[in-house]
């Protein structure tokens, strides 16, 4: 039987859906010019007034809000509402640059932890589950979204917070654990750990993981899901739109359903700012439709995924998200296609290169050149030419197989790829020297 | 007996050849023979240079190299030569993968350097055939 913590909404028909959105779309703009000096300075340099967004699909006349202006705004900038209705802050770990900080109203988490609830019904919680929150507490958004979402659903909720992985293994057996919520990769180290102590994957009374926080790939899964003999659910959010639970998967495992009555997606293109169509991949946009301490129109995630409103087997109707592809900050566009160095760095490491490459693009006659840099190891020289240069036609067959367009490859000797303040330079763009 | 040859991998670029040599001379070694081969992008230096035990740990340090072992045959400085090893070889199914000459120390004495996928096979070819190959000691590398 199929289970939804909010039935009413999360299988609406796709029209109340978008009625829900326009209502609150209108009060938002609203509450944000009244509210937020910050954001309405921006409309107003883009000549826009609350009176031109009448529904979502004037979304795209508002102007973006991005990281940096976060950071600009730091820390109360961007507060919709008085500090005396706020009850909470969290803060994201601003290892670059400055921190961002979040407020929150008491309806703010409500609606959160309910997107957190969605979550974990999805993933087949019920009151009689116990749920293990092995998220960092505190600053971090990860824990108390989590744990606030499983005391809506009613499970028996387990605040460990993070490490000290022998205590939680003794708290999972003895209290015989059925859901696990986490970061994927503590999720893989307490599936070794329990390994290493002779626990086989039936061992343990977990059904569930809801893990996100981090990238993670397929293979990840079906590993996590292998090791602990459970069902591995992704889950997606960031600070500066609440926390984990803006999307979630359902037990499809095709992408992640986003709670679109609290939160509207966009994909644009990361240069020129345009609305992308569902199925194009760019960057994620998020407009937060009613939260109230730190509503954000038009934040620019700077995440690259794609959109789809196939209808899902799960009975939800809201869009799905594709596990972001990487950061908009390091895709290149060659010949009109999208690439990450991250998927070159992927392929040379699975040819048995070093992550010693160097991207280098230009222009020739209105074509853009493609060209890869790499340093042969030394297990892979040879005195043979014909040896290299085979080596060299297969990197280039496995490049055009993984980016579908295809590369030069060029084989360099070590430590020749140039390097400044001891980090490789992986991208050289020559393109904008001629535009 | 086979030859120790290096062969060192040099980005096609100025001053990479002469950086090569510059440090096989440091070492204090001397090049006997050499050969480079050369690709759009890069090059590879193969050489039989003396005392390659010592110098090769400090070519090392930097340069990208190898050591392997190739055939160097005795010729006879007349026509013909060259062709009845060759033919020595080809009779008995041995692909050369690439080859170079060079001149010995005293009058009339030529070598060449094979390198080929079965170094012994070739070598007991040749020497049924009464041509005399070189080791690293006859060679007073
Ligand atoms: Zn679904």
């Amino acid at each position: 039987m199929k289970q939804y913590y909010q039935p009413e909404i999360e299988t609406a028909p796709r029209e109340k859906i978008l009625e829900i959105q326009n209502e609150k779309i209108v009060k938002q703009v609203r509450h944000v010019w009244d509210h937020v000096p910050y954001y309405r300075h921006l409309m107003e340099e883009k000549g826009i007034t609350p009176e031109d967004i009448q529904g979502v699909k004037d979304i795209p006349k508002l102007p973006f809000l991005s990281k940096a202006d976060l950071r600009d705004a730091y820390p109360y900038g961007l507060l919709g509402t008085d500090l005396k209705n706020c009850v909470r802050i969290h803060s994201t770990s601003g290892t670059t640059g400055r921190r961002v900080v979040a407020f929150y109203t008491q309806a703010d988490i409500d609606l959160w932890e309910d997107c957190c609830a969605r979550a974990i019904v999805a993933a087949g919680g019920t009151n009689e589950d116990v749920v293990q929150v092995c998220y960092g507490y505190g600053l971090f958004t990860g824990g108390s979204g989590l744990h606030g979402g499983s005391h809506k659903v009613g499970c028996l909720t387990l605040p460990m917070s993070s490490g000290n992985t022998e205590r939680q293994i003794q708290f999972m057996m003895d209290l015989e654990s059925t859901i696990l919520c986490c970061t994927p990769s503590y999720a893989a180290y307490i599936g070794e750990a329990l390994a290493e102590r002779g626990y086989k994957p039936e061992d343990n009374k977990l059904k569930a993981g809801i893990f996100g926080a981090e990238p993670w790939t397929e293979e990840m899964r079906r590993e996590i899901e292998k090791s602990l003999g459970i069902k591995a659910y992704d889950i997606y959010g960031l600070t500066e739109t609440s926390g984990p639970g803006v999307a979630f998967e359902c037990e499809e495992q095709t992408g992640m359903h986003i709670n679109e009555d609290h939160f509207y997606a966009e994909i644009i293109d990361p240069e020129t700012g345009e609305v992308l169509p569902d199925g194009e991949m760019g960057e994620l946009v998020f407009t937060a439709l009613d939260k109230e301490a730190f509503p954000l129109l038009r934040y620019r995630t700077r995440d690259l995924c794609v959109l789809s409103r196939k209808p899902c087997s799960c009975g939800r109707t809201h869009v799905k998200m594709a596990k972001p592809m990487g950061r908009s900050d390091d895709m290149l566009i060659i010949r009109g296609v999208n690439v990450f160095p991250s998927q070159i760095e992927t392929v040379l490491l699975n040819e048995g290169y070093t992550p010693n490459y160097q991207i280098v693009l230009d222009r020739e006659r209105h074509n853009d050149t493609f060209d890869v840099y790499v340093e042969v190891s030394p297990d892979q020289f040879s005195d043979l030419m014909s040896q290299i240069q085979r080596m060299e036609k297969s990197l280039e067959n496995a490049l055009r197989t993984m980016l579908g367009i295809g590369p030069k490859v060029h084989l360099v000797a070590p430590k020749t790829i140039t390097r400044s303040e001891g980090k490789a330079v992986r991208v050289i763009d020559k393109r904008k020297l001629h535009d | 007996m086979a030859i120790t040859q290096i062969s060192m991998f040099l980005n096609n670029q100025p001053g990479q050849l002469v950086e090569a040599v510059g440090a096989i001379s440091a070492a204090g070694s001397n090049i006997r023979a050499m050969s480079i081969a050369e690709a759009n992008d890069f090059g590879i230096l193969r050489a039989i240079i003396t005392e390659p035990d010592r110098v090769c740990p400090l070519l090392e340090q930097k340069f990208l190299i190898m050591r392997n072992e190739v055939l160097a045959a005795r010729m006879d400085d007349r026509s013909g030569a060259l062709h009845e090893i060759l033919t020595v070889l080809n009779e008995g199914n041995i692909n050369i993968e690439y080859m170079y000459a060079f001149t010995g120390t005293g009058p009339e004495e030529a070598y060449v350097v094979f390198r080929v996928s079965d170094v012994r096979t070739a070598e007991e070819m040749l020497q049924a055939n009464g041509i005399a190959t070189l080791s690293d000691d006859t060679l007073k590398l």
